[in-house]
């Protein structure tokens, strides 16, 4: 098998990482398709990047601002309009185990 | 085998804006859950956050304050980590670049100063509140704090002892509440503070393994919680065992500290800059236009009334713990120009009146003016010092100015030297025993004499005038 | 003709002299609709009710003379927008029930514009994809080729647009996803310069990367379009607050004297033998308006493919964490405690593209990785974009195809995602330098499938764009076809 970038085992971590879970067989697929992507992302290192400083945004920008003044709200039976569970007020989840 | 703790404290600051960091929602404390809310930091789909100035600005003043280098330019980041508490999954903060860096404060501890390093300030926006359910498998997700303007101002791990980190962790305090950034509670956790500790061998430079510690809401408990956790490594240690690096939680009612082991996963944040935030570049002229802003911060301060009104330091000190309390003081002896008096009545009579009621020196009902007027009716003799905590007290019930209670007790001193003459003949004539003792050197009773006539005046004689009358009358 | 096959000037003209109503058009559309979204499926949810109460109001405003920029103009919007009260999905399970309490700013300047919005156009799911098949809501088909993608991620609003569904369009585009759908349907589209339309309300893919921009049926709706969409919006803090031209007044001006860039990195192996015929014809036709074309060199071009598929789904995941189950959305039943509710969540709310680059984006900002992956990447997007700045001191604009291949098959490249990921081959640097890029159709296959063709400019040069793409579609005299399932 040719150069493995990522192990299950990592895509597992990965996985997790992001709440995401798969089934064994989709894991499989997963790891074969992660493999050839991360393979074909191997190009960058023939490039020199001595120097050059990162590009994070499209467009040079700076500071953006909003000045401290209070400004709408959501009525609460709005912000809570979609929850999938709402109590009292509050969005409702499992309970977090601590 | 002798060790040495190395303390550095992280510390959360709620900024007192009007509003949140990145939205226009309100950052008040204590709003009905969810009230507080809006699409941007509720996390919902296709909201963009947009940075509010005055945090910016709060930061800068926080750096000037504690001598750190304001950076030209810095950027925010994403934290990404799930919790409930977290709607967008991920917690705008800032990494690579701080806006803030290598400051220092001194602190006062055991009579000693000591320099305490601060690594960097930075900006970020708090996470919501999850509360737990006692009797359903569930938990409720209150966002209104979502998106409340914190910096976070982390220290060199420069401290070495518990009572180091709190007069640390005091300094801050009192400079954030000073510079009316942060209203430093921290019950209601708007100040709120994590430490890291481990221990070496004294002499030795190395660091140790080191615990994290959380859930410390109270000066006494980050205290408390260095001291049992010193303990706790100096035991594992010394048991020829490993401190675990970790995190432990502070359990104030144990008195101990619980290691969340298990509980907590290695967490990987994947911090990388926002792209929906641009740079922030704070140039000189923004510094000055913060520096010219800026408020006397209590150290200078403390230096300015020791000079300025010749008080004792430890005077000096009381009287600056807060800034509103230092500016009830100035105006007290601006009107009535009696520094070291005035001193001693706001640290005396108004500081109990208002730690019996646990009120804040913004809330005393005796106006500066009314204190100073009291202070000048004493000078000028109109009323006497007994007269005066009578007056005092009747003011912080009332909040009535000293005249009208001096008019409506009739608490006028007596100084008509005729009556007093008068008075003073009638205790000699009564007394014709205690006057013999005297006579004959018994200096002691001339207290006797003074009582008798205090209490023929009901208290309003001017004390000097009995004396002086006393002395000459008795002296026959 | 029918009125939904009419552009928006065309309609206005009629608009204006009384010759139609916005009822009549908005009733042509609906019409249409009817008789062939079932075979297109080029929208996910309709707004026939709103749409039909506000041509009746769009026809008020026209009586008393209030005749805004698009007053009574039916336009399809991508279901990447947040419309208020509407359902807005992304295209993805995950967000199949929610109902945003607010508009985009590009929807409250359509609204404000006089739009008659006629619904949410079907995408790739969080519009990551080139066919439009990876939307939970089911495949969008070409009306050119029912058996055909229309492109993607913006493949439901090319459809809507080719198959007389709307009047026009908007989409969004992150690496070629209004671009590459508008060459593959046969109409205009553009992707304006970064930080010229605002991204507030459009769902987020990649951030520093989306852009909104329309699709129009030809240059001249595609000025109409931009004049109501642009402009600086203090509520997206890469919002550019950069003077807003009149876009109408670049239109039929010529480009005599011009000089085109034919970067030579974009005439590759693999580029289908037809589509470059055809891209190669429209540097004659530009030539004969007076333009001088010259080869230009962009030497990063083989590493974009590379660098946006690390950069998109680094910002992809951090984006798409938002979704998990608690405020919003789809949440899985099964979950016992909250990290199982978390993972069933979105491990069934998500599709599997979604799920791919989620965990591309994860890796490649892991511990270990940041620097190897990300920083690399951001790194040599610095170059590409130096690249660009490079070319554009030589030339006025630069011209390539705007995809390798026409319209492929349904299910062709589903399970093969790095040959879908070729497909956005020509349209990916734009997004990585910010610059605006247009897809104009320059002709068909002989199988009668649409060809594109891209004009790119630096930033904020979208007058000349449109300068360009006009005095080109004056020139090519282009036959004007109809897709297939007109009249099903």
């Amino acid at each position: 098998m040719e150069n493995i970038k990522i192990s299950q085992d990592e895509v597992n971590h990965v996985a997790h990482l992001a709440r995401l879970e798969f089934g064994e067989q989709e894991k499989e697929k997963f790891t074969s398709q992660l493999n050839d992507i991360l393979r074909y992302m191997d190009k960058l290192s023939e490039v020199d990047t001595a120097g050059v400083e990162p590009m994070t945004h499209a467009i040079a920008q700076k500071n953006a601002f909003r000045m401290d003044v209070v400004g709408g709200s959501l009525p609460p039976e709005l912000a809570l309009a979609n929850a999938p569970e709402s109590r009292g007020g509050c969005f409702q989840v499992p309970k977090v185990i601590e | 085998m002798e060790f040495e703790p190395v303390i550095g404290l992280e510390i959360h600051a709620q900024l007192l804006t009007d509003t949140k960091i990145f939205c226009g929602c309100s950052a008040k404390f204590g709003a009905a859950p969810n009230t507080h809310t809006c699409p941007v930091c509720l996390g919902m789909p296709g909201v963009l956050p947009v940075l509010n100035r005055k945090v910016v600005e709060f930061m800068i003043k926080m750096a000037l304050a504690t001598n750190c280098a304001v950076n030209r330019e810095c950027n925010f980041a994403r934290k990404n980590y799930f919790y409930p508490d977290l709607p967008k999954g991920y917690q705008i903060s800032q990494y690579a670049l701080p806006p803030a860096e290598h400051g220092w404060v001194d602190v006062e501890f055991d009579g000693r100063q000591k320099r305490i390093g601060i690594t960097r300030i930075h900006m970020e926006e708090d996470a919501g509140k999850l509360m737990h359910d006692e009797h359903n498998p569930a938990s409720y997700v209150d966002l209104n704090r979502t998106g409340v303007p914190l910096i976070e101002i982390v220290s060199e791990p420069d401290i070495r002892s518990a009572e180091e980190a709190a007069a640390y962790l005091r300094r801050l305090h009192e400079i954030l509440v000073y510079l009316e950034i942060c209203d430093g509670n921290m019950e209601e956790g708007s100040f709120r503070c994590d430490a890291n500790i481990s221990l070496r061998p004294r002499g030795t430079e190395p660091f140790g393994t080191r615990a994290e510690l959380k859930n410390m809401n109270s000066f006494r408990n980050v205290q408390r919680a260095l001291e049992y956790e010193i303990k706790r490594q100096q035991y594992v240690l010394e048991g020829g065992g490993q401190v675990v690096q970790e995190t432990r939680l502070w359990d104030d009612t144990a008195g101990v500290t619980h290691s969340m082991r298990g509980k907590e996963e290695a967490h990987d944040y994947r911090y990388f800059p926002d792209p929906d935030l641009v740079p922030i570049v704070i140039d000189d002229a923004w510094i000055e236009e913060v520096r010219k802003a800026q408020p006397e911060l209590p150290l200078e301060k403390r230096e300015r009334f020791m000079r300025a009104y010749q008080i004792p330091a430890y005077d000096a000190g009381v009287l600056t713990t807060s800034r509103a309390l230092a500016d009830y003081y100035e105006e007290v002896v601006r009107l009535c120009g009696e520094p070291k008096i005035a001193a001693n009545w706001v640290m005396g009579d108004i500081l109990r009146f208002l730690n019996e009621e646990k009120r804040d020196i913004r809330e005393c009902p005796i106006a500066p003016a009314s204190l100073a007027g009291m202070i000048r009716l004493i000078q000028e003799g109109t009323i006497n010092g007994k007269m005066a905590k009578e007056v005092s007290e009747a003011m912080y019930k009332s909040g009535k100015t000293p005249q009208a209670i001096i008019e409506e007790k009739g608490l006028v001193q007596i100084t008509d030297e005729g009556a007093l003459s008068e008075t003073i003949a009638e205790i000699i004539g009564k007394n014709p025993a205690q006057v013999e003792q005297y006579r004959g050197g018994k200096d002691k009773v001339f207290g006797f004499f003074v009582g008798q006539a205090m209490k023929a005046t009901q208290g309003k004689a001017n004390p000097q005038m009995i004396n002086d009358l006393l002395k000459k009358m008795l002296a026959g | 003709m029918e009125l939904y096959e009419l552009t928006i000037h065309e309609l206005q003209d009629k608009l204006r002299t009384g010759e139609t109503s916005s009822a009549e058009i908005t009733a042509s559309v609906f019409g249409r609709i009817d008789a062939v979204e079932k075979d297109v499926h080029a929208y996910i949810t309709l707004m026939r009710e709103t749409a039909l109460a506000e041509a009746t109001r769009a026809d008020e405003a026209i009586r008393k003379g209030e005749i805004g920029a698009l007053t009574g103009i039916p336009i399809a919007l991508k279901d990447i927008c947040c419309t208020k009260g509407v359902r807005t999905t992304c295209g993805s399970r995950i967000l199949h029930n929610f109902i945003p309490p607010y508009d985009a700013t590009v929807v409250e300047k359509l609204r404000a514009a006089g739009a008659v919005l006629t619904g949410k156009t079907n995408m790739d799911e969080f519009a990551m994809g080139s066919s439009t098949e990876s939307s939970f809501f089911g495949a969008t088909r070409n009306p050119w080729d029912l058996t055909r993608i229309p492109g993607g991620s913006s493949g439901g609003s090319s459809a809507a647009l080719a198959a007389g569904e709307c009047i026009a369009s908007l989409g969004s585009d992150t690496g070629g996803s209004i671009r590459q759908p508008a060459a593959l349907c046969g109409v205009v589209g553009l992707k304006p310069t970064y930080g010229r339309v605002s991204r507030f309300g459009l769902i987020a893919f990649a951030s520093s990367l989306d852009q909104i921009g329309p699709f129009t049926k030809d240059v001249e709706d595609c000025a109409i379009l931009m004049n109501v969409i642009a402009g600086y919006d203090p509520r997206e803090s890469t919002s550019v607050p950069e003077e807003v031209p009149d876009y109408r007044q670049f239109l039929g001006r010529g480009i005599e004297g011009w000089t085109v860039g034919i970067p030579k990195e974009y005439f590759i192996d693999g580029i289908d033998p037809e589509v470059e015929a055809a891209v190669r014809e429209t540097i004659k036709v530009v030539e004969k308006a007076g333009a001088k074309c010259i080869e230009v060199s962009l030497p990063h071009t083989e590493y974009c493919l590379a660098v946006y598929y690390i950069v998109a789904p680094a910002e992809a995941c951090s984006n798409l964490a938002r979704y998990d189950g608690v405020k919003y959305g789809f949440r899985s039943e099964e979950g016992r405690d909250l990290m199982e509710m978390y993972k069933k969540s979105r491990a069934s709310g998500f599709g599997a593209e979604v799920k791919r680059r989620i965990m591309i984006g994860t890796y490649a900002l892991s511990s270990g990785y940041y620097d190897a992956y990300y920083k690399k990447a951001s790194q040599v997007r610095a170059l590409i974009k130096r690249d660009f700045d490079e070319a554009f001191a030589k030339c006025d604009v630069i011209l390539t195809p705007t995809t390798p291949t026409p319209a492929f098959r349904i299910g062709e490249k589903t399970g093969d995602p790095m040959q879908m990921y070729l497909s956005d081959i020509f349209t990916i640097s734009t997004n990585l330098a910010g610059i605006p890029g247009i897809s104009v159709p320059c002709g068909f296959t002989a199988a009668g499938l649409p060809i594109g063709v891209q004009f790119l400019a630096g930033h904020f040069q979208e007058g000349r764009l449109i300068q360009f793409a006009s005095a080109y579609e004056k020139e090519a005299h282009l036959e004007k076809r109809r897709p297939r399932c007109h009249g099903i």
